[in-house]
């Protein structure tokens, strides 16, 4: 990757409102030097999508509380392959129980992050991610 | 100690003691970052005057309480909030929560029901019965309360933008089990900007749904008169981040804008002030929030009677509701979560709550599973049944340090206010993004404390060690949202279509006029109009406000 500062699309998929997570990621990111575009509350997989492919970021945060994440991930996956941007690193956080992270990883999410997480193992991931995208 | 000063302890004891040894922090503080003192004495509450600023439970300022012998006649009210799945599942959840000693109910909706969508709409794939109970129409409701009779139970609703359509369900199902509205006792949340601000299921913009939120303080005050036509909330506010003084400055602010546009609506303030209620957080500083709801009264009532004018002492009363703090609850070692619920749970009752929900310990995973639930309310019978706490009322009032506290944080709140009177009030301020600027600010700073390790989470930052995975969540099967989406096609092909159409007209008329709106909602649900569908209108009518986004 040729580009410098890497770009994060953070995005609350669903209709629940709680975007204390979302927000204070968002300006850990920011402040840890990304690009953060941050969508707001109740996005469709679709919304997602397209604001991903717009914004040509290079990471993809999804922030769900409500418990829909098993139905809502997927599309946006699915979305991104079919536009031929399956590149763009995907992960997630808010309350997903453990049960569930496996068939999330499998869809192709790459990280969950539960509830306690420290901001800097969120920026420390993104930023391994990128570093072995690059020198691929 | 007879003659020393403050002072001249400090100098003469404290001093030395602290070179010796140095304290675990260099600071200690409040949520908001004021820093608290080794020790309180008199000489902390230079201008105190216990009859003006404490008064006697039952009287004005209401500082100790608003009953004169507080749960010494009946404890607190406990009342779970709860709801997942279709109607058939809650109802039984009720009917367990009921058996086991819970007085009053409280009812999670999911979010198609509180954002105005049916569960057969495209936005409502996925979320049918996940975070609450699915509602589409009347016959949810039947089924919701299903061997519950309305005039035994006290019934809280959490629902905002959406209130006066869930209402009117309550009534019209009254109706139909023969109890009279005006035997009728709950509470509607109908707070719709605090939604703006921190919770996020709004609809329409602030002008209409201010006046949808009148509308039910006018029609409760002549047919619904037990009924509470709002809980004013702090609670929402307090989980995305605020501090403990911006909870009770930014609902007041709410609350002064409510009782403005019911008055500016025709209202006389006595009318409809007594049948107003609160919703507060109880967050893990134990001394901070016993002090905050009595600050939040006195201020309240101060509110009432000087800047509103209330006459009926009933207005000047914050009444008000509690839970303890979800986002307290962390993941990792998940059985502690019972501790900082029981001692949340007893700040609030401290603090003199009206009723209490506490949080089940598996909260940070998914909605309580039933033995969580059982121990949450179990939490609540020890501290009202099995301890002393309730024999008497408001025990730490005089307590030094309790009494700086209540002080400052009214203080504090009370300069909130007039910052955001100075914006133009509280929607404007919303419009502007200030308190949710505010709520932002001092989350990151929570954040940034807990990850230096400034501020310690057991489990989390200190003490960490493995856990056992909980077992038993509770899960709503997929299959839930397509019976609800085969219920409510049915409701639809069953009932008498002219009727349900003609009865929409109506509320769309009624929409466009001055007229209060509720006689049409009640209208629309008798007919088994569907939530969507009643929404559906309004949308067209009042538009759709997106979120006051600041980032």
């Amino acid at each position: 990757m040729s580009k410098g500062r890497i770009r994060v699309l953070l995005a609350k998929p669903g209709l629940d409102g709680h975007d204390r997570g979302a927000k204070v990621v968002a300006r850990a990111l920011r402040d840890a030097g990304m690009e953060v575009i941050y969508t707001g509350i109740r996005q469709t997989p679709e919304m997602i999508v397209e604001a991903a492919i717009q914004e040509d970021v290079d990471v993809i945060g999804l922030s769900i509380l409500s418990g829909a994440h098993l139905e809502l991930f997927a599309p946006i996956i699915q979305g991104l392959k079919k536009k031929g941007r399956e590149d763009v690193l995907v992960i997630a956080g808010g309350i997903i129980p453990e049960d569930d992270v496996p068939a999330l990883q499998q869809t192709g999410v790459k990280a969950i992050f539960g509830p306690g997480t420290s901001t800097g193992d969120i920026i420390k991931f993104i930023q391994n991610e990128m570093t072995q995208r690059s020198t691929r | 100690m007879a003659n020393k000063t403050k002072q001249e302890w400090h100098d003469t004891t404290l001093a030395p003691a602290l070179k010796r040894a140095a304290e675990r922090q260099d600071k200690f503080e409040t949520s908001s970052g004021a820093e608290i003192d080794t020790v309180y004495t008199s000489e902390d509450l230079p201008e105190f005057d216990h009859v003006r600023d404490l008064g006697y439970p039952g009287e004005y300022p209401f500082t100790r309480g608003v009953q004169p012998n507080m749960y010494r006649g009946r404890i607190w009210t406990i009342r779970q909030y709860a709801g997942f799945g279709t109607a058939e599942e809650t109802n039984q959840r009720y009917r367990y929560l009921l058996e086991q000693g819970q007085t009053g109910l409280s009812i999670a909706f999911d979010l198609p029901t509180q954002i105005g969508y049916d569960s057969d709409h495209p936005l409502a794939r996925g979320e049918v019965g996940k975070v609450g109970v699915a509602i589409d129409s009347l016959r949810d409701m039947e089924i919701l309360f299903q061997d519950i009779p309305l005039d035994k139970v006290s019934t809280s609703m959490t629902i905002n933008a959406t209130a006066p359509i869930l209402l009117a369900m309550y009534i019209v199902l009254g109706k139909r089990q023969r109890v009279e509205s005006t035997e009728l006792n709950g509470t509607t949340q109908n707070d719709i900007l605090k939604e703006y601000i921190a919770r996020g299921t709004h609809i329409f913009p602030p002008r209409p749904s201010m006046r949808l939120a009148t509308d039910i303080f006018a029609y409760c005050a002549k047919h619904v008169p037990r009924w509470n036509t709002i809980s004013i909330s702090g609670y929402h506010i307090r989980e995305a981040g605020s501090t403990a003084a911006q909870e009770i400055g930014f609902t007041l602010a709410d609350g002064i804008a409510y009782v403005q546009a019911a008055i500016d609506a025709g209202l006389d303030v006595d009318t409809f002030a007594p049948r107003l209620s609160f919703f507060f957080n109880s967050h893990i500083n134990f001394l901070e929030e016993i002090a905050k709801f009595r600050a939040a009264r006195r201020l309240w009532a101060k509110v009432m009677r000087e800047r509103f004018e209330a006459k009926d002492s009933r207005s000047w009363m914050l009444r008000f509701h509690t839970q303890t703090a979800g986002c307290s609850l962390t993941a990792q070692q998940p059985h502690n979560n019972i501790v900082r619920t029981a001692l949340e749970a007893l700040a609030a009752t401290l603090g003199g709550t009206q009723s209490l929900h506490t949080n089940s310990f598996d909260e940070a995973y998914a909605p309580p599973s039933e033995e969580a639930v059982t121990i949450a309310v179990r939490t609540q019978q020890i501290l009202g049944y099995e301890s002393d706490i309730a024999h008497v009322v408001d025990p730490l009032g005089g307590s030094y340090y309790i009494e700086h506290l209540t002080d400052s944080l009214e203080k504090e709140a009370a300069e909130y206010i007039s910052k955001i009177d100075s914006i133009g009030g509280a929607v404007a301020a919303i419009e502007q993004g200030y308190q949710q600027r505010e709520i932002q600010d001092s989350s990151y700073r929570y954040q940034k404390e807990i990850e230096s390790g400034k501020r310690t989470v057991v489990g989390v930052n200190r003490f960490v060690s493995p856990y056992p995975k909980i077992v038993g969540l509770l899960r709503v099967k997929p299959e839930v949202e397509k019976r609800q989406r085969e219920r409510t096609a049915q409701v639809r092909k069953d009932r008498d279509n002219a009727k349900a159409k003609q009865a929409l007209k109506r509320l769309e008329d009624v929409a466009r006029s001055k007229d209060n709106t509720m006689p049409a909602f009640l209208e629309c649900v008798d007919a088994y109009a569907t939530e969507g569908e009643i929404c559906d209108v309004l949308r067209k009518v009042f538009g759709t406000q997106k979120e006051f986004l600041v980032f």
